[in-house]
């Protein structure tokens, strides 16, 4: 380095920690050399996070949040969404990124979360992470559910409707807190202000918020490894650990490939199947909202469903209150849960390398479960759907609650001092 | 104990796997033909033609500039001289004289705006197309209906037969096979067109209503293959990139 650049540089570190930061978090962040595939998802949420940002500041350049209708009769907000589409230099391009984008920001949540669960994650002293992304998951389904009011078709707003009409079944404050939530007592051009405002600031502030938490917690205690051994037991000379490499070119050059074989995939969607069959963009949402009209079928977007189906599966009234306020209780429940994983989990071993038939088992048939849920969710019940639902979310729940004691009796197998790399 | 267990677990799986096979009860069946959607410029520009003579009198296509029928292979002045009747300029939206409050008026129901019928009426049991080539194909006499018509896709449909004239009356004959009613449909008065040649109009009408769904279409696709090229090598040399890096991992 040239000696001009050096003394910016130093001028530079001593008002502000450039130089410690780098080192802290990437060229000496010292990260277990064994990653593997699932490894790769953590990275890719943080790529999803950008597209979706740096395409939501262009779309908000264009978009409407307005319900009142044009002189053809469409209303505003849905009509900016076709001009996006069809008038904006690239516009359709930018609108495609985002609207698949929140459908692959799920895709790449739900593997990394899967990947804690594969690996004990979320175990001591791991805990704090775990809670930050349990709360990032939160944010982000409140982030997607009121992005999607705002294109303001049929789907948007009966989904919206549907949703917001749960809380009024909470005892005593229900009524009022769905007015609060509407601003009306129908979903509205108000609803649709104030979602597209939570949309564009508050909940993406509370997210990069968590995620800047998610990843100083994380960088405080290292990262876990598909052995699920701590590389920190074992170290050098000069105390860096014997498992580890730095972040920063190792990792960086190994997450670079994961981006592009990521956005293969993704663009690939983005340009051949944008509408992903129905699924990234339904079919009845390029109808304009029209609150005269019912849909024969409400049906979330896939990456609610199989919470919508643990909510739909509670049909029993309880304590003289509804069964619709205990499905949100349920499905609410369902999310929360998740938070308490380190403290249900008391294998002696953290990854599912050396646990027993028994956790591999249990884990099998709640991840079957898992999809069931999912796919009931799209689909409008019957009762024997509706019963399948309801065992499924009994072993939802099973997974968690009974974790404190199978995760004991399960037959592990003993854990490797260091991590075995080939 | 736990290798009795992990069997009924096992058990467990397999019948959670059946489930979804025994909640998928028979719902309605909508029988589509599939459409023979074309993005030929001869194809598109005979289905402009009729969508402007015989659609456009209740139906806007109001996110469509008619100077965008330019990406069909037509000049402005052919779009002036053969698509614009009433002295709108070729920049303007292609919108109707008539507003949405005075359609409800007269129809009681404002006829939908058609730009994206062709993504709306997309459903498991075919394209959008599908249900558009089918449902203009199967209209017939129905006295009881106000307009004198019925369809068979869509039951009941408010909107009567447009293009009769062209495809003639078809009348429908009542069966029942094991309780359920089957309704078949019979040419009973020819109109000026073959059945093939109503079948290659009705299919050059969906294909431009295809092309005007989402008109970026065809580029979005000539642009992806451009992408997923670029990304196909950046993947090799990202993988090389990171093979000579981690060469001394060991």
């Amino acid at each position: 380095m040239t000696t001009k650049s050096q003394q910016l540089l130093n001028w530079v570190d001593e008002r502000f920690p450039l130089t410690s930061t780098w080192k802290e978090h990437l060229s000496e962040y010292y990260a277990p050399k064994n990653f593997n595939f699932w490894y790769f998802f953590g990275s890719l949420a943080l790529l999803v996070l950008v597209i979706q940002i740096l395409t939501g500041i262009f779309l908000v350049m264009h978009y409407k949040p307005d319900a009142s209708l044009n002189t053809s009769g469409i209303p505003v907000a849905f009509a900016s969404v076709e001009y996006i589409m069809r008038e904006v230099p690239g516009g359709w391009l930018i609108r495609y990124l985002h609207s698949t984008g929140a459908s692959a920001f799920f895709v790449v949540v739900y593997l990394h979360m899967f990947r804690g669960l594969l690996y004990g994650s979320y175990r001591k002293p791991r805990e704090l992470i775990w809670i930050f992304g349990t709360l990032i998951f939160l944010a982000l389904m409140a982030e997607a559910f009121m992005g999607y009011l705002l294109p303001w078709g049929q789907m948007s707003f009966w989904g919206a409707q549907v949703i917001v009409n749960l809380f009024s079944a909470i005892p005593v404050i229900g009524p009022d807190l769905s007015l609060v939530i509407r601003g009306d007592f129908v979903v509205s051009d108000a609803t649709l202000n104030r979602f597209f405002s939570f949309h564009v600031i508050a909940v993406p502030l509370v997210l990069i918020g968590l995620v800047l938490a998610h990843i100083v917690a994380l960088h405080e205690v290292g990262s876990n490894n598909p052995d699920g051994v701590e590389i920190k037991k074992k170290k050098d000379a000069n105390g860096i650990p014997l498992d580890g490499i730095p972040f920063h070119p190792y990792y960086t050059v190994k997450d670079i490939v994961g981006v592009v074989g990521f956005l293969i995939f993704f663009t690939a969607i983005v340009f051949f199947a944008p509408e992903g069959g129905g699924y990234f963009l339904e079919y009845n949402n390029f109808i304009p909202a029209d609150p005269l009209k019912t849909p024969p079928h409400i049906a979330p977007v896939w990456y609610f469903t199989p919470f919508y189906s643990i909510l739909r599966a509670v049909t029993y009234p309880l304590f003289g209150i509804d069964a619709k306020f205990w499905g949100v209780v349920a499905m609410g429940a369902a999310v929360v849960i998740i938070a308490f994983l380190p403290w249900l989990d008391r294998s002696p071993v953290k990854s599912i390398r050396y646990k027993g038939g028994l956790f591999k088992g249990i884990l099998a048939v709640f991840v079957v479960s898992f999809f069931i849920l999912g796919y009931l969710g799209v689909l409008p019940p019957t009762p024997g759907r509706t019963l399948v639902a309801q065992i499924c979310s009994v072993i939802y729940f099973a997974f968690f609650l009974a974790m404190p004691w199978y995760s004991k009796l399960d037959k592990c197998k003993p854990e490797p001092d260091r991590v075995t790399f080939k | 104990m736990t290798i009795s267990v992990i069997k009924t677990l096992k058990r467990l799986a397999a019948a959670a796997l059946f489930a979804p096979t025994l909640a998928l009860a028979a719902g309605a069946v909508l029988h589509l033909d599939k459409a023979p959607v074309s993005t030929d410029p001869a194809a598109l520009q005979a289905g402009a033609k009729t969508f402007v003579n015989y659609c456009m009198n209740c139906h806007s296509a109001s996110f469509v500039r008619y100077n965008t029928l330019t990406q069909i292979g037509l000049t402005e002045q052919e779009i002036r001289d053969n698509l614009m009747f009433t002295g709108e300029r070729v920049g303007d939206l292609m919108k109707i004289s008539a507003s949405p409050k005075e359609q409800k008026a007269w129809f009681g129901a404002a006829p939908p705006d058609l730009t994206l019928i062709a993504r709306q009426r997309a459903s498991e049991f075919g394209s959008g197309a599908d249900w558009l080539y089918t449902y203009l194909r199967q209209f017939y006499r129905d006295p009881n209906r106000p307009t004198g018509w019925n369809n068979k896709v869509f039951e009941n449909v408010g909107m009567p037969h447009v293009l009769w004239e062209l495809q003639g009356e078809q009348i429908a004959k009542v069966g029942e096979h094991d309780g359920v009613k089957s309704i078949e449909l019979e040419l009973a008065k020819p109109g000026k067109l073959s059945a093939q040649e109503y079948d290659k109009t009705v299919a050059d009408l969906v294909s431009f209503l295809v092309w005007m769904g989402e008109p970026v279409a065809e580029k979005r696709k000539s642009v992806g293959v451009v992408v997923l090229i670029f990304l196909a090598g950046l993947f090799a040399l990202t993988f090389a990139l990171k093979k000579n890096y981690w060469k001394d991992v060991h």
